[in-house]
């Protein structure tokens, strides 16, 4: 094994690395030849589990009457918590919160409490709906003011973040305010729903198939659940239609409880949930109240900043802990506070146990950050542009985060105006101006807001990443790592690392499924971290083959190691020049071992939580957007009319790829803040339960004119795998533009003399409120 | 009597003698015929995961329409074509170009959806020639795709025919050769089909419904089957039996009658929106945002209508052009038919007007008269593919003096039908058509209506736009150079 702290000096060259490849399962995709989980074979004797789930939010279940369901058409089987031979617990965090099937307290609408196994899924659905439960039913507490209403619960230890003495700051302040922002959470709405396959073995082995982000916790929750060793489970995952964080933890429920089927009764066992009962009973992107209080000057710079993050963080803990960390980690954007406090509020609500999305807390803590920005430029009169460039992190003594970090890499500036000057900003904005001025009842809004993202996992040992590179006696290549692949291009990324390093064609890489029978004790794909991780990893395995390959090779054929190379297409050694897999070939016979596993993990990284202090950042992503907006007065509809971009990749491994990844993530980011609004009733139900009701960008959403651009010749200033950056999560955050371009258009009928404090999501409903209350605050 | 559902998959002769009333395509597709590459995404027709093509002969010609397999029932597909994706890459393995596109444009990313883009693209081609962004985006509204933002997926709907010409396209290239299979299996018997969940009846002509209906009046009449989809994927009923409407040639017809156009009951959106859009602009673009494609060419006027919905978007505009339904049963040995005006068959909540053994047969619209004044709007959370939070139509009859002498606005989403505002039109007669009429009839909407909140709209908003929907209609139409829109093809077209 590699030392992890070795810095791999990786020259940025030509070649397979850098290059637009399309992704691997592309020409599979389009003829409907990829597999998904319930896309493969069924296994011989295959029976359907679904899931019983509670009528009511909170309360005690009395009596729980399956009779009916048992004698139901086709029923095998009915299982409760009392079948579980191991632990009735799948908390990811382990605070022991979150049973599988709940026994006597009742804490969400959609709670699991049995499930039904039968010859057919369709048989099992209706056999589910057939168990008599009664219950004592309370009142559930819904929503963050309730919660806070009721006390305050908190669902996981809190975290607070502070630099300097805030209370005197804000004293000294020559101008404070204080504030409040909803922001809306967010359903992942990955179009393959949660999904396992569950194949018992003999002995006490059990085989997984299952839509999931995290395959080691599914293993290590199967095992639990089951009673059994890690070692006696298998979890295999080759592809997810989409995860976006929602299979970060929330595909435990299904593999868990289709492995205790499937262990109960000797057969195979899938369980896959309607999209609506998905949706009902799965975590989400929290939702927010952040109240703040600013302390600043009349040039617009930020003396001091209190702010309060309180998280809607559902039934149990799950990973609201670290969401609401990361909220804080982020409650900074791109800005020094000279003296700030912030504090997050996990609240338990009787409501889906909300989970890792995509940004994971981040985008809120930001969204936080360009409210306080905004507030700042209306009650000075200054550009919100102009006020978020003097209060951008700079040089020593303004270079400190609320987390005492060193903010080392810091590009924004840089970004920003080269994106003010690429998008035309100014000259854009003043004819908006004007043009809003004659138009009565449409009104435009600009607004260019920059993204700082941290990478790196905070719990700092999840920071670690396997990989297994077998090398053929044809020279081929089976890569195998422990990251998976949710469509984000992780595959073809680390395969391209993996061809790069042995100078092969891509298509002499077999990408195999992501499977803990391989590599162990991996990390969630998560926090943006996949390739820089697994790439690493595999490099590291390759640089391990490649290093006895150049022993060999220097001793067969009498020349230097460092006369070695392998370059596109070839291996020179000396003057000579040979094919990898003559080489390949020439290493088996004289027994040289041609696999090898390779690990990494991250340098650098420290936290210490309880003192608020560390380095929890490997390094920053950076970006900016530009967005235009139209609105309309009279109703609140609107419509983003053009969109720039400019977003640091690092040294790019896939521009396409990642391009993808910024215009996705960007829409994603854009339909969080606009039209995804998650509403539940008094009762505790989510009502906004389906595609028909809940509304994620479709094509025409996205914006007309949509210029994208990578950052160009900006490497990574750490070693990282080829110099580039993480792209899955810091792009959605460019969304954050569409928020404050629909804020501006707003501002237009007071004269962009009121804040708007325009909430997300914001819905046509939110704005037209806005624009009203804009009307009658400027008319006063 | 036939016995036998008969339909084409592929190239393939598919005869069933037995299959249930309500069995999905998507299913049929996944689990029957291990056909995976169709995927399941929602289950309610809304994400287009699952979307196929039919190609169905409409009264002789040969059509290729995108549908949502998972709300499809299989025995509706009789005497159609079914084109899965599955079925596009050549008999070399090469990739349609469709798909070439996708993959050149890099229009997969996690690769759930695309199936189903794949196969509306393909619809597309098979009916448009380089189809404007705006059209692609029309075509693709029924599909969601959560990982790519969608920039890429319309590039390859642009490169697609670039990559191949669509006249050379195999599927226009065998259109006769599928047209004369479809001929052979089309005929004027009666379907009637038993599986274990019951019976499926489809007949083909209008006597032989009337028949069935008055035979079994407790039977679920369906169309497109966009909603009754939902009934069964969705609330796991047991429909039994079913009268499927589709075959019956007579009720597809539009005709123009002069005063009126008249539209038979199972006139598809894509048709009953050409003919209406001869009628005014708005309700092209109202018609434009009915579901997305693929409900749209399921759906019909007469489900949109027959199924009551109090957020239909078709009875506000209707009721407001003040149409006429005709309702036909049997009645001793003959067609009994009834025409009502539109607004008085909406009774109730979800309670419609439709005695035992009646039927939806047409519509009838007349057309807007001299000194009439026209608006249709529809607000929702998103444009595209949304359900009204409110849907407001209305129009106006001015007279010579330039007051209004006749008002009818109608609203969808206000009550629990479609209704209009009575006392709002009260309040606009006699008056001129100006800013003092539109605060007038505002005024009085509280009157006419108390909305509910829901998970689409507050009731205030609701309250609020319905006011403020009369204040666009009245710049529309006396401000022409002001700009009301931000989009659709009102905006494109001026009004932004």
């Amino acid at each position: 094994m590699a030392d992890a702290r070795r810095k791999l000096d990786i020259a940025v060259e030509a070649g397979l690395v850098g290059s637009a490849r399309a992704h691997d399962s592309a020409p599979k995709h389009v003829a409907g030849e990829a597999l998904y989980i319930d896309d493969i074979a069924a296994p011989e004797g295959l029976l359907h589990a679904y899931l019983g789930t509670s009528g009511i939010a909170r309360g005690r279940l009395l009596k729980l009457d399956l009779d009916a369901v048992r004698s139901a058409p086709g029923v095998v089987a009915v299982l409760t918590a009392t079948d579980i031979p191991g632990a009735n617990d799948i908390s990811s965090t382990h605070l022991h919160d979150e049973p599988v099937f709940a026994t006597e307290a009742v804490l969400f609408h959609g709670q699991p409490l049995f499930a039904v196994v039968a010859e057919t899924r369709e048989q099992a659905r209706q056999a589910a709906t057939l168990a008599k439960a009664e219950y004592a039913e309370e009142a559930p507490l819904i929503d963050i003011a309730a919660a806070r209403g009721a006390g305050g619960r908190l669902v996981t230890e809190p975290l607070k973040l502070e630099r300097g003495d805030v209370a005197a700051a804000l004293v000294e302040s020559p101008r404070r305010l204080q504030g409040s922002m909803t922001i809306g959470g967010q359903e992942h709405f990955y179009l393959e729903g949660q999904v396992a396959l569950a194949i018992p073995g003999e002995d006490e082995d059990m085989a997984v198939l299952v839509s999931t982000q995290h395959p080691s916790e599914v293993q290590h929750m199967v095992a639990a659940v089951l009673g059994v060793g890690s070692h006696a489970v298998t979890v295999e995952v080759r592809r997810m239609g989409g995860g976006f964080g929602g299979k970060e933890t929330q595909a435990n429920l299904f593999a868990c409880v289709a492995a205790l089927c499937a262990r109960k009764l000797k057969r195979p066992v899938k369980l896959r949930p309607d999209r609506d009962d998905d949706m009902a009973i799965t975590g989400k992107r929290h939702d927010f109240v952040c109240d703040y209080e600013i302390g600043f000057d009349d040039e617009g710079r930020i003396h001091a900043l209190d702010a309060v993050y309180a998280a809607r963080c559902g039934w149990n803990a799950d990973l609201s802990g670290p969401v609401t960390d990361r909220a804080l980690f982020h409650m900074d954007n791109c800005y020094f506070y000279p003296a700030v406090r912030a504090r997050s509020e996990p609240l338990f609500t009787h409501t889906c146990s909300n989970t890792a999305f995509r940004g994971f807390g981040g985008p809120q803590g930001m969204v936080g950050a360009e409210r306080f920005i905004e507030e700042v430029a209306y009650a000075t009169g200054l550009d919100p542009l102009e006020v978020r460039r003097r209060n951008l992190y700079g040089a020593a003594g303004r270079d400190i985060t609320p987390y005492h970090q060193r903010v080392e890499d810091n590009i924004a500036a840089e970004v920003i105006a080269e994106l003010e000057r690429r998008s035309d900003y100014q000259a854009r904005k003043a004819a908006i101006r004007e043009a809003n001025r004659k138009s009565p009842i449409v009104k435009r809004g600009i607004a260019l807001t920059p993204v700082k993202f941290g990478i790196s996992f905070t719990a700092t040992w999840f920071n670690q990443a396997g990989a297994l590179v077998h090398v053929y006696k044809d020279g081929t290549v089976a890569l195998n790592h422990g990251g998976t692949e949710m469509g984000q291009g992780l595959y073809v990324k680390v395969a391209q690392v993996v061809a790069h390093a042995f100078g092969i064609g891509l298509d002499q890489v077999k990408i195999t499924a992501t499977t803990t029978g391989k590599v162990p004790n991996t990390s969630a794909t998560a926090a943006s971290s996949g390739s820089d991780l697994n790439g690493m990893a595999a490099l590291d395995a390759c640089e391990t083959i490649k290093k006895r390959l150049t022993e060999f090779a220097a001793k067969h054929w009498q020349e230097r190691p460092e006369d070695i190379a392998f370059l596109p297409g070839l291996v020179k050694i000396g003057a000579r020049e040979i094919a990898f897999k003559e080489l390949v070939a020439a290493a088996y016979l004289a027994r040289i071992q041609l696999s090898a596993t390779g690990f990494y993990a991250t340098p650098e990284i420290h936290w210490d939580r309880k003192a608020g202090r560390g380095h929890p950042f490997y390094y920053f992503a950076y970006g900016a957007a530009a967005a235009e907006v139209a609105i309309d007065t009279l109703t609140g509809e609107y419509k983003v009319e053009r969109v720039d971009i400019l977003h640091d990749c690092g040294q790019s491994l896939n521009p396409a790829i990642d391009r993808g990844q910024i215009e996705g993530g960007f829409v994603q980011g854009m339909g969080w803040l606009t039209t995804e609004e998650l509403v539940w009733d008094r009762k505790g139900r989510l009502w906004t339960h389906a595609p028909s009701t809940y509304k994620i960008p479709v094509a025409s959403d996205r914006p007309r004119i949509f210029n994208v651009h990578l950052l160009e010749n900006a490497p990574n200033r750490e070693p990282t795998v080829h110099r580039s950056k993480a792209v899955g999560e810091p792009p959605l955050m460019l969304a954050i533009s569409v928020l404050h371009a629909l804020s501006d258009a707003v501002a237009s009928v007071g004269n962009y003399r009121v804040c708007p404090r325009l909430d997300a999501p914001a819905t046509p409903e939110r704005v037209l409120d806005a624009v009203e209350r804009v009307r009658a605050e400027a008319g006063r | 009597m036939r016995e036998t559902l008969r339909f084409l998959l592929g190239d393939r002769l598919v005869e069933l003698d037995r299959c249930d009333p309500t069995l999905t395509v998507l299913d049929w597709l996944r689990l029957d015929q291990r056909m995976t590459g169709t995927k399941e995404g929602c289950a309610e027709g809304d994400c287009g995961a699952c979307t196929v093509i039919i190609g169905w002969l409409d009264r002789g010609r040969l059509r290729y329409e995108a549908i949502n397999a998972c709300i499809r029932f299989l025995p509706t597909l009789d005497g159609c074509q079914l084109l899965t994706v599955e079925h596009l890459k050549g008999a070399d393995g090469s990739l349609h170009p469709v798909q070439q596109a996708m993959v050149e444009c890099h229009g997969s990313q996690c690769g759930f959806c695309t199936p189903g883009f794949v196969m509306s693209l393909l619809a597309l081609r098979l009916n448009e020639a380089q189809p404007s962004v705006s059209r692609i985006e029309d075509a693709l509204a029924g599909n969601l795709c959560r990982c790519t933002g969608y920039e890429p997926i319309i590039a390859a709907g642009r490169r697609m025919d670039e990559i191949a010409p669509r006249e050379a396209d195999r599927f226009l290239q065998g259109r006769e050769t599928v047209a004369a299979r479809l001929t052979a299996l089309n005929d004027t018997k009666t379907l009637s089909l038993q599986g274990e969940a019951g019976r499926f009846y489809a007949p083909a002509t209008v006597e032989a419904l009337a028949d069935l209906v008055s035979a079994y009046p407790q039977s679920t009449l369906v169309a497109g089957a966009t909603d009754v989809g939902l009934w069964v994927t969705k609330a796991m009923k047991r429909l039994d039996p079913v009268i499927y409407l589709g075959r019956v040639e007579a009720l597809h017809t539009i005709s123009d009658e002069g005063e009126h156009l008249r539209l038979g009951a199972m006139a598809g959106h894509i048709d009953v929106r050409a003919a209406l859009a001869t009628l005014s602009p708005q309700l092209d673009e109202l018609m434009r945002r009915f579901g997305g494609e693929q409900v749209r060419n399921a759906g019909t006027i007469g489900g949109n209508i027959a199924n009551g919905s109090p957020i239909g978007d078709l009875p506000p505009a209707l009721i407001a052009l003040d149409a006429t339904l005709v309702l036909a049963r049997r009645s001793e040995g003959r067609l009994e038919r009834r025409a009502i005006p539109l607004e008085s068959y909406f009774l109730d909540y979800r309670k419609q007007d439709r005695r035992p053994g009646e039927f939806v047969e047409a519509v009838l619209v007349p057309k807007l008269a001299d000194g009439m004044l026209f608006h249709a709007s529809k607000i929702s959370k998103r444009f595209d593919e949304d359900i009204s939070a409110v849907c407001g139509a209305f129009r106006l009859t001015l007279g010579a003096d330039g007051r209004i002498s006749e008002a009818r606005l109608a609203y969808g989403g206000m009550a629990g039908i479609p209704k209009r505002a009575a006392a709002a039109e009260a309040a606009l007669i006699g008056r001129p058509w100006d800013d003092e009429a539109v605060a007038a009839a505002t005024a009085a909407l509280p009157q006419d209506f108390t909305p509910l909140d829901d998970m689409r709209a507050s009731a205030q908003y609701r309250l609020k736009i319905a006011g403020n929907l009369l204040r666009r209609f009245l710049i529309e139409t006396t401000q022409g150079a002001t700009e009301t829109r931000v989009a659709g093809l009102l905006a494109e077209a001026g009004h932004g």
